[in-house]
C-alpha cells in the first residue's frame, strides 16, 4: 500500500494532547513503513514550539498558522483540510468532542470512506483496511472492512493505542499557512464556559463511590448516600445520573465530566463505556457491581460481583455500619 | 421554524443483553426490546420545544423497515406534526454514509432551517448529521446541549467538550446540529398519548421516490462494511467474587479495608 498517512493532531495552548502520539501508533499498525505527517493548526507562538515536539515524532509536519486558528473551529479547520490535503490518502483524527465535528464532513468533502471510533486495526488486504470496532457501549466488537481506494477519513478512539514515545522520525517542520485557502464559514466560535464547580470535589476524592444507570430510579439514590457515608466516600456518577438531573454534573465522571484518580474506586450499576472509563486516571482498586455479567465493567475492574445492586448495597452498608 | 429531525429504531441496551449468534454474523436479535434511540428522543423533545416558543412545524424521519413505524408514532405523539418512513429492501447494507444519502434525498424534498440528529446510535458511529450537513453544504455542530433561537436566521448553541465545559458557538441556517443527551427531559408518553396519533398517516418513500440507487443508498454503494461481530480476549478481567450474600460482603469489606477504601 502507497497511501500516505496524516494525523490530524489535537492540542490545547500549544501542548499536544496524549492523541498526538497514539495517532503515530495508529499509523505504524496500518503500514509499518509509511510515511507519516502530522497536521498541527493552530494560531501564534505555542505552534513552532509544538511543531517542533511533532517533528521528533513524524516523518512531516505542516504547520497551519492562521489567527482564525486560535480556536479550533472543525467547520474552517475542514474547509482548509479540503483544500489542502491530497486526494485519496489516509487521515486520521482522535475521535473525541472536536474529531466528532470534523471527520464525518471532511469525509464527504474528500469523497472518503469513514470509520468512526476505530480501537484496533487488523491488516491490509489490497485496498481493503480492516478496522476493529466496537457496538452497543461496548458489549461487542465488530470488524468492519473499510475501501481504502479514494481514501479514507480514521476516527481513534482515545487511549485505544500505546502512545509511541520513540520519538525517532527526525522530521522536518513544512509552513503550509500560504496554502489555506478560502475558510470563511458560517458558525463562529465565541466562548468556553468553564464548568461549574459544585460543592464537592470528586477529582481530590481517594474513594469514590460512582453510581450509573442501574440504580434505576431516584429514590435508589438513597441507598448510594448511606454507603458513602459508611465508608467516609465521596458519591460520583455516570452520564444518564446527569442527564436525568439526579446528580450535579460537577460529581460526573468521564470524559465528558470530570477526570478522577482515586486509590478505591466503586463502580455500582455502571456498564464502564470508554467514554466514562476515560475520565478515571491512575490505578485505582475498582470494584464494579452489576446485575449484567457481560458488562464490559468486569473487563476493566479488579473485583467483580454479578448481582443486583438495589438489593445489595443496603446490605453491604449495613455491614460496613456494624464493624 | 420548520424542523427535520432523524430517529433511528435501535435494540435497547438497557433493557437487553446483547450477546452475539451463533455464526457471530449478527448480534441474537430474538426477545430483543426495541426502542427510539435514546439521544433521537431527546433531539424530538428539543425541536417540539423549539416549535412551540416560535411557531412552525416539527417533521420526524426514520430510515428503517416497517417496524421502524412504531418508534415514528412513538415520537409523533410527543407532539411531532408529520412523521415519513424511508424504506426499501435497496437500503439494507448501506454504510453511515448511505443513509446520510437517504436522509438528503427526503430533506431536499422539503424546505426546512434546521436538521437535528441524535449524537450517535447504538453503533457509536456519531457520523451521520456531520455527513448530512457536508452533503447540504450547510453548517454543522455536534454533540449540542444547548439551543437558543436568536432570530430567523442564526441559532446561538452550545457544544459539550471536553471536561463537561461547553463551546458556544453562533451559526447560521439551516443547519444540522446532533444531539446530546441532558439537553432537555423528554416528555413521558403513555399509550393513551400513542392512541391519540394511531390514525395519523406515515407515508413511505423508497428508493425511486426519492431518487436513489444502490450506488449512493445500498450495499452496492458501501465503503465501509460490517463483516462479523466478535467477542474480544480481554485477558483476565475481573476477579468475579461468588458465595452467599454474606460471604461476598465479608470478602468484599476485607479487600476495602486492605486498599483503604474505608475510613
Amino acid at each position: 500500500m502507497s497511501k500516505n498517512i496524516f494525523a490530524y493532531i489535537a492540542h490545547k495552548n500549544g501542548v499536544a494532547q496524549d492523541s498526538a502520539l497514539e495517532l503515530v501508533a495508529a499509523a505504524k499498525k496500518i503500514n509499518p513503513d509509511a510515511q507519516v505527517t502530522a497536521i498541527v493548526v493552530g494560531a501564534g507562538a505555542d505552534l513552532d514550539a509544538l511543531c517542533n515536539d511533532m517533528a521528533a515524532s513524524y516523518n512531516d509536519v505542516w504547520k497551519l498558522d492562521n489567527e482564525d486558528f486560535a480556536y479550533p473551529n472543525a467547520e474552517s479547520i475542514r474547509k482548509a483540510l479540503v483544500n489542502l490535503l491530497p486526494k485519496g490518502d489516509i487521515l486520521l483524527i482522535a475521535h473525541d468532542t472536536f474529531g466528532m465535528d470534523l471527520g464525518p464532513g471532511l469525509s464527504i468533502k474528500l469523497d472518503a470512506a469513514f470509520v468512526p471510533d476505530a480501537v484496533g486495526f487488523d491488516g491490509i488486504n489490497g485496498d481493503t483496511l480492516k478496522v476493529v470496532r466496537q457496538e452497543y457501549s461496548g458489549m461487542v466488537s465488530a470488524h468492519v472492512d473499510c475501501d481504502l481506494s479514494t481514501g479514507a477519513v480514521l476516527n481513534v478512539r482515545p487511549g485505544a493505542f500505546q502512545p509511541d514515545e520513540s520519538k525517532s522520525a527526525g522530521g522536518k517542520v513544512t509552513d503550509k499557512s500560504g496554502d489555506i485557502g478560502d475558510i470563511d464559514v458560517k458558525r463562529r466560535f465565541l466562548e468556553v464556559v468553564e464548568a461549574e464547580v459544585g460543592d464537592v470535589d470528586i477529582t481530590k476524592a481517594d474513594v469514590l463511590v460512582s453510581v450509573g444507570r442501574g440504580i434505576e430510579d431516584e429514590d435508589n439514590l438513597e441507598i448510594i448516600t448511606e454507603l458513602a457515608e459508611a465508608m467516609g466516600a465521596v458519591v460520583s456518577c455516570s452520564r444518564p445520573i446527569v442527564d436525568a438531573k439526579w446528580l450535579e454534573k460537577s460529581r460526573q465522571v468521564g470524559t465528558s465530566g470530570q477526570t478522577v484518580k482515586p486509590k478505591v474506586y466503586l463502580a455500582l450499576g455502571i456498564s464502564g463505556s470508554f467514554q466514562h472509563m476515560g475520565g478515571i486516571k491512575g490505578t485505582p482498586f475498582m470494584i464494579a457491581v452489576n446485575k449484567n455479567p457481560k458488562a464490559p465493567i468486569f473487563q476493566v475492574a479488579d473485583v467483580g460481583i454479578v448481582t443486583d445492586m438495589l438489593d445489595f448495597i443496603p446490605e453491604l452498608t449495613e455491614k460496613i455500619e456494624a464493624l | 421554524m420548520e424542523i427535520f429531525v432523524c430517529v433511528k429504531r435501535v435494540p435497547d441496551s438497557s433493557e437487553n443483553e446483547i450477546e452475539l449468534n451463533s455464526s457471530g454474523t449478527d448480534i441474537e436479535r430474538d426477545d430483543l426490546v426495541y426502542s427510539v434511540n435514546e439521544w433521537d428522543n431527546y433531539a424530538v423533545e428539543e425541536a417540539i420545544q423549539i416549535r412551540d416558543n416560535v411557531g412552525g412545524s416539527v417533521t420526524v424521519a426514520a430510515v428503517g423497515d416497517e417496524e421502524s413505524e412504531e418508534v415514528l408514532r412513538r415520537e409523533m405523539a410527543m407532539g411531532v406534526d408529520k412523521g415519513v418512513l424511508l424504506s426499501d429492501d435497496m437500503f439494507e447494507g448501506a454504510d453511515g454514509k448511505g443513509i446520510a444519502n437517504i436522509l438528503k434525498a427526503e430533506i431536499e424534498k422539503g424546505s426546512y432551517n434546521l436538521i437535528l440528529t441524535g449524537a450517535q446510535a447504538e453503533a457509536g458511529g456519531a457520523q451521520v448529521g456531520g455527513m448530512l450537513a457536508a452533503m447540504l453544504d450547510v453548517p454543522y455542530a455536534s454533540l449540542v446541549n444547548s439551543i437558543e433561537v436568536i432570530d430567523d436566521s442564526k441559532l446561538k448553541v452550545g457544544r459539550e467538550v471536553e471536561g463537561g465545559n461547553q463551546e458556544m458557538s453562533e451559526i447560521e441556517m439551516p443547519c444540522v446540529l446532533s444531539i446530546q443527551t441532558g439537553i432537555n427531559e423528554p416528555r413521558y408518553v403513555g399509550i393513551r398519548g400513542i392512541r391519540k396519533v394511531a390514525s395519523m398517516e406515515i407515508p413511505v418513500h423508497g428508493a425511486g421516490d426519492l431518487g436513489l440507487d444502490a450506488s449512493v443508498a445500498g450495499e452496492a454503494g458501501a465503503k465501509v462494511k460490517r463483516t462479523d461481530y466478535f467477542v474480544p480476549d480481554l485477558g483476565e478481567g475481573a476477579e468475579i467474587l461468588e458465595g452467599s450474600s454474606d460471604e461476598i460482603i465479608a470478602k468484599l469489606i476485607e479487600l476495602l479495608k486492605a486498599k483503604g477504601g474505608l475510613k
